[in-house]
């Protein structure tokens, strides 16, 4: 069942089933219910910590909205099953973590490479490897924006919240469809089991967007074409006698192979690079706060964003001219709203969840003369108010 | 050009023509098995509309994906399996197909040909078995005969083959055959047959290599091939009487299985009615 054409029977159900209000809830519940109102309609997963209250949610709910829950042998053939289904026209979703992360970025970078919508959720834990396999981190940053081989664009958001969280499931799935491209969602493993307040709104609230379809014949013969201008060719659909062929090896726009011509490998690799940049106003969102004035900025992302805020108000109270810039989408970065705040302050602190990650990417938009440093805690462990505040006095 | 050249062959019909010549080897199995799937395709009179052919990576990944002319969604080494099995419970009415090779689906997709059989999803897998890693070059593959040599295996092969139809038949579906592309009017009626069962279907073909296999072991010319496999093929009737020193080196041929078993894409949508009407989510 495809919930593109089927709206008024889809809201019906949204209505009956989830009344608008207040819950407590699991901030991996609310990414499930964001999915569930964005009208993902499949899901495909593996179980992993911390991760799978995401799977059994959408275990739970998406038989009752007519959906497809699968659980998949693996996390490859999960995001497999994710790209073939989305091919017919349902919108589609995985979770996972680092360690199922990895092993799907093989068919991420097929995704990318054959334009296909999906939404890929990854609740971060402490690496490498199985590290600490029940806690938080924030490591896989570059793992989201370099993890598959090649050249490739990337799009990820990173909430902070658990209603963060419902919305940016939200925003991943409209901006898959709007740019026929797989969305990632950096979340974690401190926020995924946070309980806290999650508004869940009436359906009427919230803005759903389809991936474009092929108008017209000639339309449908050009898969991997540019008829509008925007990067973004229409998607013919499996199942309605367009005879689509789709390749993960470089194709034409008819998406025929053709490996051996370098101007057809430079034409395709460079329109999914122009789709993804060209269109920044579809997906770049970030939130400021006190950055006006601000002589040193914070720049922090997903859950450290939370406690960079109250080591920013604290030390406002304590008159020292702090700001705060939260990239909501990480990938690809906001390094023109970076480079103009950038060049406002003396001291950047960048505090995350690794070793260093985001720093890299704040690194490359602001000059030498301003003070770079990252706030930096693993262990599982969250940095707190205090632990970044002391480093905001120490620039001071 | 191609269109000259293929004028004369009434399956034509059936492929990209834009696509062809195909990039298979002079004397490769592949061009029959791609002959017997489009016959068994015009004698069901099934409308290539209603078919998805998914394939993954290899020579025999390419028998019918680009040249079959319906969707075709050519995959990640391996991953077909897992691909169709998205597609088909998006179009649970459209026939799904999986050809692809013996590398591709029974080594490293192997983990997702067990579960497909295992949930017996409607699912028909042609599963080319020629031995070998033809195109990066003729290494030792899970399904290379004992003793047989390779560019891998340069002084013999020690490791034993993996019996795909045994161990599909195992997992749960509900067809399984094998032919060599020696038996093709057999091979077209199996693959008819899986076409037309509900559930998981597959169909292994034992198919020649002339150019990565043979030429290693002593049968460079694909008929020598051929002949190989018509000497050695055992009815599967006649090999449940043998024993297995008696089996060693010989191709069992025939239906391994053919049952009724529930369908996973009817299971799930039986499930999605049940739970609608449990939670009384159905309109009145």
């Amino acid at each position: 069942m495809i919930i593109r054409g089927d709206e008024p029977e889809q809201i019906r159900l949204l209505r009956k089933l989830y009344k608008p209000g207040n819950y407590f809830m699991q901030g991996n519940e609310a990414v499930a219910y964001g999915a569930l109102f964005a009208g993902c309609r499949f899901y495909a997963g593996y179980p992993i910590t911390p991760s799978s209250e995401i799977a059994e949610t959408m275990a739970r709910e998406l038989p009752k909205l007519g959906g497809y829950y699968l659980q998949m042998e693996d996390e490859i053939g999960s995001i497999a099953a994710m790209i073939g289904a989305s091919w017919t026209g349902l919108k589609v979703m995985t979770a996972t973590s680092g360690p199922g992360f990895s092993l799907m970025q093989e068919n991420l970078g097929y995704a990318a490479m054959t334009e296909t919508p999906l939404v890929l959720v990854d609740v971060q834990r402490s690496g490498p490897s199985t590290g600490q396999a029940t806690k938080g981190a924030q490591g896989d940053f570059f793992q989201a924006r370099w993890g598959t081989h090649g050249d490739h664009p990337i799009v990820a958001l990173s909430p902070t919240s658990g209603q963060d969280a419902f919305w940016e499931t939200i925003r991943a799935f409209n901006i898959a469809e709007r740019l026929r491209t797989p969305v990632v969602v950096l979340f974690d493993g401190i926020l995924a089991h946070t309980r806290e307040l999650v508004k869940i709104p009436d359906v009427s609230e919230v803005e759903i967007t389809y991936r474009k379809l092929p108008r017209n014949e000639e339309e449908a013969k050009l898969p991997f074409g540019d008829p509008h201008g925007d990067g973004v060719p229409p998607m013919p659909l499996f199942g309605h006698g367009y005879f689509t062929h789709v390749t993960g090896s470089t194709h034409k726009e008819n998406g025929l192979r053709d490996v051996y011509t370098p101007e057809v490998h430079d034409r395709l690799v460079r329109r999914l690079h122009r789709k993804i940049e060209k269109n920044r106003h579809v997906y770049e969102k970030y939130e400021e706060h006190f950055t006006d004035d601000a002589e040193i900025l914070v720049v922090s992302w997903g859950v450290t964003a939370r406690p960079a805020l109250g080591a920013v108000l604290k030390a406002r109270e304590e008159g020292i001219k702090a700001g705060l810039f939260v990239p909501k989408t990480v990938h690809l970065f906001p390094g023109e709203r970076m480079r103009k705040l950038g060049k406002k302050v003396r001291a950047i602190l960048v505090p995350e969840m690794n070793l260093g990650q985001m720093i890299l990417e704040v690194q490359r938009y602001v000059n030498d003369d301003v003070l770079l440093k990252g706030v930096n805690k693993i262990g599982g462990v969250p940095l707190t108010v205090e632990e970044i505040l002391r480093e905001i006095r120490g620039v001071a | 050009m191609a269109k000259e050249i293929y004028s004369t062959y009434p399956m034509v019909k059936y492929l990209r023509k834009e696509a062809l010549p195909t990039a298979l080897c002079p004397g490769c199995g592949g061009g029959t098995v791609l002959n017997a799937f489009a016959n068994a395709v015009d004698q069901l009179k099934i409308d290539p509309k209603d078919l998805v052919v998914v394939s993954g990576i290899g020579c025999s990944a390419w028998i019918a994906s680009p040249y079959f002319l319906a969707d075709t969604l050519h995959t990640t080494h391996g991953r077909a399996i897992a691909f169709a099995t998205g597609v088909k419970v998006g179009l649970p009415d459209k026939k799904v197909v999986v050809i692809s090779g013996d590398g591709d689906l029974a080594s490293i997709g192997g983990n997702h040909l067990i579960h497909a059989a295992r949930r017996n999803i409607d699912i028909t897998v042609i599963l080319v078995n020629n031995f070998i890693y033809g195109m990066t070059g003729g290494q030792v593959a899970p399904t290379t005969p004992f003793g047989a040599i390779t560019t891998t295996t340069p002084y013999r092969n020690i490791e034993h083959p993996l019996n795909v139809s045994e161990t599909v038949a195992a997992a749960g579906a509900s067809y399984v055959a094998r032919w060599t592309t020696a038996h093709v009017y057999q091979l077209i009626e199996s693959i008819k047959k899986a076409l037309t069962v509900k559930g998981f279907s597959l169909v292994e073909v034992i198919s020649q290599c002339p150019v990565q296999f043979g030429r290693r072991n002593r049968m460079k010319e694909p008929a020598e091939m051929l002949r190989w496999f018509l000497k050695n093929s055992v009815p599967i009737s006649k090999a449940r009487k043998m024993s297995p020193e008696e089996l060693e080196g010989k191709f069992v041929i025939g239906e391994f299985v053919s049952r009724e078993r529930p369908e996973f894409t009817e299971e799930l949508n039986k499930l999605i009615d049940e739970v609608q009407e449990q939670f009384g989510l159905k309109e009145v």
